[in-house]
This record gives C-alpha cells, sequence and structure tokens, in this order.
C-alpha cells in the first residue's frame, strides 16, 4: 500500500512537471522546473533498485545537460520571449498527433507479454552490489558498445568545438 | 508491490508529453528539452523492465541512452549557438532558408 502511494506521488509530479515544463513561457524557468523533474525520475530509479544510474541522473543529467541548457537559454531574448506565443501555429496538430501516439501505445500495451526472468535478482545483486553487477556486465557483453559510446562522445566534443568556434572557416 | 504496467504507462505519459512540446513549441531550446524528456520516458520504461524481468541489460541499455543524450544536447545547442549567430534568433519560424 505505501508502495503504490509513494509510486503514484512520483507518477504525478512527473507528469505535471513535465507538462509545467514544456509550456512555460520563461526559458529559464523550463530549465529550473525540468530540475525538479529529472530529480523525481531520479528517485523513480531508486524505487528500481537501480542506485547506480540514479546517482548518473543527477549527475550527468542534472548537472552536467541542464547547466548546458542554462547556457544556451541565457542566448535567447528572455523579454521578447514573454510578447511572443509559446507554439507555433500548427501547435494543435503537434497535440492530436501527442494524444493519437498515446491512445495507439497504451492500446498496444496491453498485448505485452513479458519474458521469463533472468538471473539477476534483488538477492543476487545485493550480494555484489549494483555497481559492480552493472560493471561486469558492461565490460564483458556490452564491451564493444561501450567503446563505440565512447567514440560518439569523442565525435560530439568536437563537433561542438567545430559548430560553436567562432571564424573557423577562415 | 507496484505493478509493471503502472510504469509503462507512466513512460508513455512522459514520451507522449515531449513528442507534444517537440512538435508545437516555438523556441529551439525548448524542443531540445523536449527531446530529453523523450528520452528520460525511454529510460524509465528500460529501468522498469530491468527491474521486474531481472536482467541487468535494460540498465545498461538506460545508460548507453543517457550517454548519447549527453552527446546530442552538446551537439544540438552548439547548432543552436551557430544558428544565433547567423540569424539572431531561437524560433524555428524564423529560419526559412537553408544558406546560412
Amino acid at each position: 500500500m505505501i508502495q503504490q502511494a509513494f509510486f503514484a506521488y512520483f507518477a504525478f509530479a512527473i507528469t505535471v512537471l513535465a507538462l509545467v515544463v514544456i509550456t512555460r513561457k520563461n526559458p529559464i524557468h523550463s530549465v529550473a522546473w525540468m530540475l525538479l523533474l529529472f530529480f523525481h525520475i531520479a528517485a523513480l530509479y531508486l524505487f528500481l533498485n537501480a542506485e547506480f544510474l540514479a546517482a548518473v541522473q543527477v549527475i550527468v543529467y542534472a548537472g552536467g545537460i541542464l547547466v548546458l541548457f542554462l547556457f544556451a537559454v541565457l542566448l535567447v531574448n528572455v523579454r521578447e520571449e514573454m510578447r511572443i506565443s509559446r507554439f507555433i501555429g500548427a501547435g494543435a496538430a503537434g497535440f492530436t498527433f501527442a494524444v493519437g501516439l498515446l491512445v495507439v501505445v497504451l492500446m498496444a500495451l496491453r498485448s505485452f507479454i513479458a519474458a521469463p526472468p533472468g538471473m539477476y535478482t534483488i538477492e543476487h545483486i545485493q550480494q555484489e552490489t549494483n555497481a559492480i553487477a552493472l560493471g561486469k556486465v558492461l565490460y564483458t557483453e556490452f564491451l564493444y558498445p561501450f567503446e563505440i559510446t565512447s567514440l560518439i562522445l569523442l565525435v560530439a566534443i568536437i563537433g561542438a568545438i567545430v559548430l560553436a568556434k567562432k571564424g573557423l572557416r577562415g | 508491490m507496484v505493478p509493471l504496467s503502472w510504469y509503462m504507462v507512466l513512460s508513455v505519459i512522459v514520451f507522449a508529453i515531449g513528442v507534444f512540446g517537440f512538435l508545437s513549441r516555438r523556441n529551439v531550446i525548448l524542443m531540445f528539452m523536449s527531446i530529453e524528456l523523450m528520452l528520460n520516458g525511454v529510460n524509465i520504461n528500460l529501468i522498469a523492465l530491468s527491474h521486474y524481468l531481472q536482467d541487468l541489460r535494460g540498465q545498461i541499455l538506460a545508460f548507453f541512452v543517457i550517454a548519447v543524450a549527453a552527446a546530442e544536447a552538446a551537439i544540438g545547442l552548439a547548432i543552436v549557438i551557430a544558428l544565433f549567430r547567423n540569424k539572431a534568433t531561437a524560433h524555428v519560424d524564423d529560419v526559412k532558408e537553408l544558406r546560412g
């Protein structure tokens, strides 16, 4: 019962915060609400026994990506932003498509059949802690995708510098 | 015990809100934030499945999604800065030509 109550609070808060984020006029307010949203999502991960990913969520999303967003938001003229309309002319079409997608996927979820459970039970993970169990899978079974991920991050660093640097083309 | 389907419904709702924001906001930065919202919806689903199916691979996939989201945010915001330098705008409907 208490678990359902916790989940109900977090689900409600996440839904409301997500709606608040995308409807604010002032982008700085959006970023601030999104910080709160990411902390709620991290709490939901803790609830699902994924403590390492909860920490990564707070560090990478709240600490890294949101600061980047805040940095870019400062480019926007907030006074002009408050004056003009938030949504594009076809905003109603976007709403229709989003609701249609929601309904279709919710209907598709009813025919979901779970796979047989794997070997990583709570007791197994508790024995060697979440981070160690995760690391063992990541550095053996997923070593190759892990290397590709590091390459993607390298390309992103170089690409961001090339795109944002002034007068690189001479 | 919270049933798995509740988490899946929550993840679909967050994803749909992200789709709505991406399709209808005028500001490019808000569109990028909507993409992050969609990726977070997917992450909720992956981690819930990882817990309920007792398989760590869902968490690994969520880990990769976070890495790709960081790369995407860096590149996307660099594009916003380049756009702002050329056009002095962050609104999608002010950008009408491919020539920079």
